[in-house]
């Protein structure tokens, strides 16, 4: 996946920036500046800890908070701010999202048959009840559950079945961009396989194009082609998931990768942890910006720093 | 005591609860040893008891549930038989306490970290006054909380996750006690946190020379903390062994599903081993093997008689049929074998980043 320029681009984000507003006044930042485009067909990683604002971004894209300043392109279009009635439409099918909690994102009072269908009643498009049951059916089916759930309430379901069910909510608009943000980190050990599973197949059949918002490492680098890492707002390193986890450079990086538990007792003991100190930046000549070292690797760094990454690049080969 | 002697026996626990007028075993007969001074990781999914299990070590199983049979030996006493709240005071937070998984709900929000410390220094060792702040920050200071002459002022709002956890474990490990169990202790922690939070009981652990338990989903963190470990599933251990033995040798079929499903065993652009299914409803009897069911190579015997622990090795143990003599051979699922590949060495060199890719 070299030279991504003739790959159709789904999803740009250009000096993108998420604020709040703090109590007795003043912002705060959570989104600075994040540029990056997610090309048609991918799996796109954004990975950070809790605070990076890896899910300010998420929300921002599906349009459930408001971006402050720069741009959300969709296929070219911008998306962000005032936009007309027909594209908000179009949006709205488009891009899908999947929560992290499939406890807290389904409506208890519900039935599974409202929960999956009630995208479909706000896009404007009439449907004949049978219709929609079919589509309701067929996207229970996609997902692995029975068309006779659609009958029950979500109570009466599993942690991964209702996950299952927040996955056939998103499929039913037959969306191009799925946001999907820890999708699989609520679920017990032995249900996250199967969701990854669904997933991936699911992308397979349909060319689906996934954001995966995750803070678990080891996951993103499984189910993912690019993995931006993110740390306090900004993007630190954005890289093909091997090339990354081959080259990480940014310190933010290798900090996050040393500390990834494997598996592997032998691994483990003999393992360091380094730890991130962003006072190991000198930033005090010259700034930081956002560099290509080489084949889509982006790293944000200044002039001395990059010859050191590409340095290190090669001379890991 | 030396250290590798047993210091907590558990043996063939029945743990039943009472809910709404039926009775669901929680944990089906359930043997498990601790040794002096090590780390015992117990894993299992929700839901398989690995919590129930040890919390009845310190009496904090809930109302309705109570322990049906077995026996818990710690210091010559029969620990299921404890009954009163007076007698657990003299066990539970003293000789062995627990560090839960969420942090923010394990603490008071009303009282300042100061006082919560400073109750166990008052309670279990007598200290008041200037000795007990003292003792306050010194333990303080022990666990990694900088300034803590002005720290032990503030409430828990006022503190990060991980902080939190810090004190939280400095009240379970002030009184000295011989065990200390870890519930999830890192679940609700970023990785980077995560890592610290673990190497801080690490450091505890060699200074006051407690015996660790912890209790997790997390096969990382097990690698990264376990002498040994115990695989629960549904109110049963099935397989018991050093954490080499359990990693790079296991032999319950569902020690296999479990670190087949692991992504960082995973091949790329392959699915993923998943375990079909849903552990047994526990109101019921459970016949045979209890992960029969949910396992495609399961034996005919499986679905018929319990099978009992076999041993591997004097450390390692495990219940499944596949170890009787009588069992066809099976092999182990290619992302175990792989792992078996590694303990002969021959992946040794890559296997800091990766897994098995």
């Amino acid at each position: 996946m070299n030279g991504g320029d003739n790959r159709e681009v789904v999803l740009e984000l250009k000096d993108l920036e998420v604020s709040f507003r703090v109590k007795g006044g003043g912002t705060f930042k959570a989104v600075k500046g994040v540029n990056f485009s997610i090309y048609k067909g991918e799996t796109f990683g954004l990975v950070g800890e809790s605070g990076s604002g890896k899910t300010s971004i998420g929300r921002a894209i599906v349009r459930i908070n408001a971006a402050s300043s720069g741009s959300i392109l969709y296929k070219g279009r911008p998306i962000n701010g005032k936009i007309s009635k027909e594209l908000d439409l179009e949006v709205v099918r488009k891009i899908q999202m999947i929560f992290q909690d499939p406890m807290a994102s389904l409506n208890e009072r519900a039935k599974v048959d409202y929960i999956v269908s009630e995208g479909l009643y706000n896009i404007g498009v009439k449907r004949t009840e049978e219709e929609r049951k079919e589509l309701v059916a067929k996207a229970l089916l996609e997902v692995g559950l029975l068309p006779e759930f659609a009958s029950r309430f979500p109570h009466e379901f599993s942690g991964g079945q209702r996950q299952r069910i927040g996955i056939a909510r998103a499929l039913i608009m037959e969306p191009e961009l799925v946001v999907a943000d820890e999708p699989i980190s609520a679920l017990d050990v032995s249900i996250r396989a199967q969701v990854l599973n669904l997933l991936s197949s699911i992308q397979k059949a349909k060319g689906l194009t996934y954001l995966f918002i995750a803070h678990d490492l080891s996951v993103v680098r499984f189910i993912t082609d690019r993995i931006a890492v993110i740390n306090k707002g900004e993007i630190v390193e954005l890289a093909e998931t091997e090339e990354l986890f081959r080259n990480p450079l940014h310190p933010y990086t290798r900090a996050l990768i040393s500390a990834i538990p494997q598996p592997d007792p032998i691994a483990e003991r003999g393992k360091i942890v380094t730890v991130y100190n962003p006072k190991c930046h000198d930033y005090s000549v010259e700034g930081p910006s956002w560099v290509d070292v080489g084949g889509g690797h982006f790293v944000l760094a200044n002039t001395k720093e990059v010859e050191a990454y590409r340095a290190r690049v090669l001379a890991n080969g | 005591m030396a250290k590798g002697d047993a210091i907590l026996e558990a043996k063939d626990i029945v743990i039943k609860f009472n809910l709404r007028g039926r009775t669901l075993t929680a944990i089906r007969g359930a043997s498990l040893e601790l040794n002096e001074g090590e780390t015992l990781a117990i894993v299992g999914e929700s839901g398989s008891g690995k919590s129930v299990l040890t919390k009845s070590f310190i009496g904090m199983l809930d109302q309705n549930g109570w322990v049906d049979s077995g026996s818990v030996t710690f210091e010559g006493r029969n620990l299921a038989s404890v009954k009163a709240e007076k007698d657990w005071l003299t066990i539970r937070g003293k000789k062995i306490s627990m560090v839960f998984q969420d942090p923010m709900t394990a603490l008071n929000p009303l009282l300042s970290i100061g006082t919560q410390i400073r109750e166990v220094f008052e309670l279990h060792h007598g200290l008041s006054g200037k000795t007990a702040d003292h003792a306050v920050v010194e333990m303080l200071e022990r666990v990694g909380i900088d300034n803590p002459e002005e720290r032990r002022k503030q409430y828990p709002h006022e503190f990060s996750g991980g902080m939190r956890q810090r004190v939280v474990i400095a009240i379970a490990v002030a009184c000295k006690p011989r065990i200390l169990i870890c519930d999830e202790p890192t679940t609700a922690l970023d990785v980077t946190i995560q890592a610290q939070i673990l190497d801080l009981i690490k450091s505890l652990q060699r200074d006051l020379a407690f015996t660790t338990v912890y209790i997790t989903h997390d096969l990382g963190v097990v690698a990264n903390v376990a002498d040994r470990v115990a695989v629960m599933y549904a109110g049963q251990i099935v397989e018991t062994g050093l954490a080499e033995e359990v990693f790079y040798d296991s032999r319950h079929p569902y020690t296999w599903a479990l670190l087949s499903s692991l992504p960082q065993l995973g091949v790329k652009g392959q699915p993923l081993y998943s375990i079909s299914g849903t552990p047994p409803n526990l109101f019921n009897t459970v016949k045979g093997d209890a992960f029969a069911p949910r396992n495609p190579k399961a034996l005919k015997v499986d679905f018929v008689a319990q099978p009992p622990m076999f041993q591997v090795s004097p450390t390692h143990k495990a219940a499944t049929w596949l170890l009787d003599e009588r069992a066809p051979a099976m092999d182990p699922p290619p992302a175990i074998l792989a792992m078996r590949a590694k303990l002969s060495g021959a992946n040794s060199g890559n296997a800091k980043l990766g897994g098995a890719r």
